[in-house]
């Protein structure tokens, strides 16, 4: 005695038609199950010059940085006016958390981490400044003043001149102290 | 009536087999579980109260709770002048039940505040390695597929506090309220990523926020194109503002800062962009000064939320131990609960639905007689992964940096009932 479930191994005659309705399902059923396949596709292309603006994403190979140029010395007036307030005269900040100098990572003790004792990239220092200072002003400064403001606090941390010029090409080249300092563990997912 | 003669005891120090709770006599154990109670005589009067006297307001549009329950909410901090915006509030772990938080109680973490997003202004632009670069409108996003998943979202921030020398003196919430769980439904992101055209050499995807910080994190293409949402609605509800309307990436399992907020750049990269908040903060120090970076999943973890700190136990008696539990790698499998600081454990019952990287439910009986007792609760993973002691963590990791604490939790019951955190 057959149970329902066996009645669908029963052998059935193959027509033309029942080929095509097979394959027409078989065709549904994949458009289905890939993810992108049943989406209404409806982004609207955008060029590079429309985003140069927007995207303000700097990698560690300097990919991003805009034109311009500055140094330390054209950034202490910058500092003074836009970045002293909490951080400091002389980015020793106001508290733990906007403290930018000093602290070594073979200290005793916990290490104090600041961008000179552990910030692995100086790209990074231009791309936070530049999307998210000054906290009560985000996006105010020039690309200048950010190339400015970068070039004072890695002065103020002893890791270029005063008068060292960082643009797009000087800035990427900086060999951060604590570069060689992290461990990848982005393949544990 | 169960006599307390006839509930068999699962570990030291009056736990009680979690079978009691599967309806085999034990339905008033929170209340009135004991025989001397059911056999004093009540004193109660019983009459008609007032709002059984008078219509009560119609229908509203929108629901407010009650007024009676109007202490129920976030633990924020103080807000910082120097930081505007920025800080978390907490979920009150503790006053809450089931395993979903609501949205108003969901935790937060800004870095710059809450943006007044006008969805019509807002776009959400992929570019970088793609065949070709697109823009995408919020409207145009309420047309695309939409899945949901139930997932917890945990700040890696969370619970650190207990790598500290000394036990604060903190409840659940204050301790570990930067968990919620919520109903995520959005945008696979992999349909979005296809429909732009991933390119050769992209390996990572860079996701901006539109937030003062317009802060940024990136994230594995691999896990991108897994189980990562463009989420739009929570709950049901389209996402609130703290939690990232009008869209938000959800990265399931992962520590809750990648789960970029206010979501309106994704940028396919050959490596990641080093934000300030992958490289500067969210990384790992250990004792031998190296540091951990892109340490992304949450650990397998519990929490018992009652009795918890700075609660008081009132009555001698039955109680419900009961508490979350969850893991970053998968499903929670099992719960167990000790009170009598760690020396013996008793399975609890877990209680949920779905618990892929979502919180999950746990309860056991416990009998309360005055004795002095120290609360643990003990989760593992369907991968193996058990949670470890505060003193395993600190001897693997040190404490140099506070992410991704996920020990034990111990809660001592004193004589007198109070409940206060404690390291065992």
């Amino acid at each position: 005695m057959y149970s329902k479930q066996d009645s669908f191994r029963r052998p059935t005659r193959l027509s033309i038609p029942r080929i095509i309705s097979t394959l027409i399902s078989l065709a549904l059923l994949s458009s289905f199950t890939s993810s992108g396949a049943q989406a209404p596709s409806l982004g609207k292309p955008v060029t590079a010059s429309q985003l140069s603006g927007f995207d303000l994403i700097i990698q560690p190979d300097g990919s991003g940085l805009p034109a311009g140029r500055g140094t330390a010395a054209q950034g202490e007036s910058v500092f003074r006016t836009r970045c002293q307030s909490c951080h400091g005269e002389s980015g020793e900040g106001n508290s733990s958390a906007t403290v930018l100098v000093g602290g070594s990572m073979q200290s005793e003790g916990p290490p104090l981490r600041t961008v000179g004792s552990y910030w692995p990239h100086a790209t990074t220092v231009f791309d936070f400044i530049r999307r998210a200072m000054p906290a009560d002003a985000p996006k105010s400064l020039t690309d200048n003043e950010v190339y400015q403001a970068t070039a004072f606090v890695l002065f103020l941390n002893g890791i270029v001149g005063r008068d060292e010029v960082l643009d797009a090409q000087s800035l990427p080249l900086i060999n951060m102290p604590n570069s060689e300092g992290f461990i990848d563990q982005s393949h544990i997912q | 009536m169960t006599s307390n003669a006839s509930l068999e005891k699962a570990a030291g120090n009056g736990l009680i087999n979690r079978r009691h709770l599967l309806g085999l006599g034990l339905g008033g154990l929170g209340v009135a579980a004991s025989s001397r109670v059911l056999s004093q005589e009540s004193s109660l009067e019983f009459q008609i109260p007032t709002w059984s006297r008078r219509p009560g307001p119609g229908p509203s549009a929108y629901g407010e709770r009650s007024i009676h329950t109007g202490h129920i909410g976030r633990l924020a901090g103080n807000p910082n002048p120097l930081y505007p915006g920025g800080g978390a509030s907490r979920t009150p772990l503790h006053q809450l039940q089931g395993t979903i938080t609501p949205n108003s109680l969901h935790f937060e973490r800004h870095h710059a505040g809450v943006p007044d997003i006008d969805p019509a202004g807002h776009q959400l632009v992929i570019n970088g390695l793609v065949r070709q670069a697109l823009a995408f409108s919020y409207d145009d996003l309420l047309a695309y597929p939409m899945v949901s998943r139930i997932h917890f979202l945990e700040c890696s921030g969370n619970s650190g506090t207990l790598l500290g020398d000394n036990p604060v003196d903190g409840t659940a919430q204050s301790i570990h309220g930067l968990v919620s769980c919520a109903e995520w439904t959005g945008i696979r992101l992999s349909t979005l990523l296809e429909e732009a055209g991933v390119q050769p050499g992209a390996s990572w995807v860079s996701a901006v926020g539109a937030d003062g910080a317009s802060m940024g994190r990136s994230v594995p293409l691999s896990k991108a194109m897994n189980d990562v949402l463009i989420a739009l609605y929570q709950n049901g509800e389209p996402i609130r503002p703290e939690q990232g309307y009008p869209m938000r990436l959800f990265v399931p399992g992962w520590e809750g800062n990648i789960s970029v907020k206010w979501l309106t750049q994704l940028k396919l990269t050959s490596g990641p962009s080093q934000f300030r908040d992958e490289t500067s903060k969210y990384t790992d120090t250990r004792p031998n000064r190296t540091s951990t970076q892109f340490t992304f999943p949450m650990g397998c973890k519990s929490v018992i939320t009652s009795p918890s700190g700075q609660m008081a136990l009132s009555r001698r008696g039955l109680y419900q131990v009961t508490g979350i539990a969850w893991s970053g790698a998968g499903a929670i499998r099992r719960v167990e609960v000790s009170a009598d600081g760690g020396a013996s454990w008793a399975d609890a019952l877990l209680e949920s639905q779905q618990s892929e990287k979502a919180l999950t439910r746990f309860r056991i009986p416990w009998q309360w007689q005055g004795q002095d007792a120290v609360l643990l609760s003990r989760a593992t993973d369907d991968r193996g992964n058990v949670q470890p002691t505060r003193q395993s963590i600190l001897a693997d990791r040190g404490n140099l940096s506070f992410y991704h604490y996920h020990g034990l939790q111990s809660w001592a019951v004193s004589a007198d009932g109070s409940v206060r955190n404690v390291y065992v």
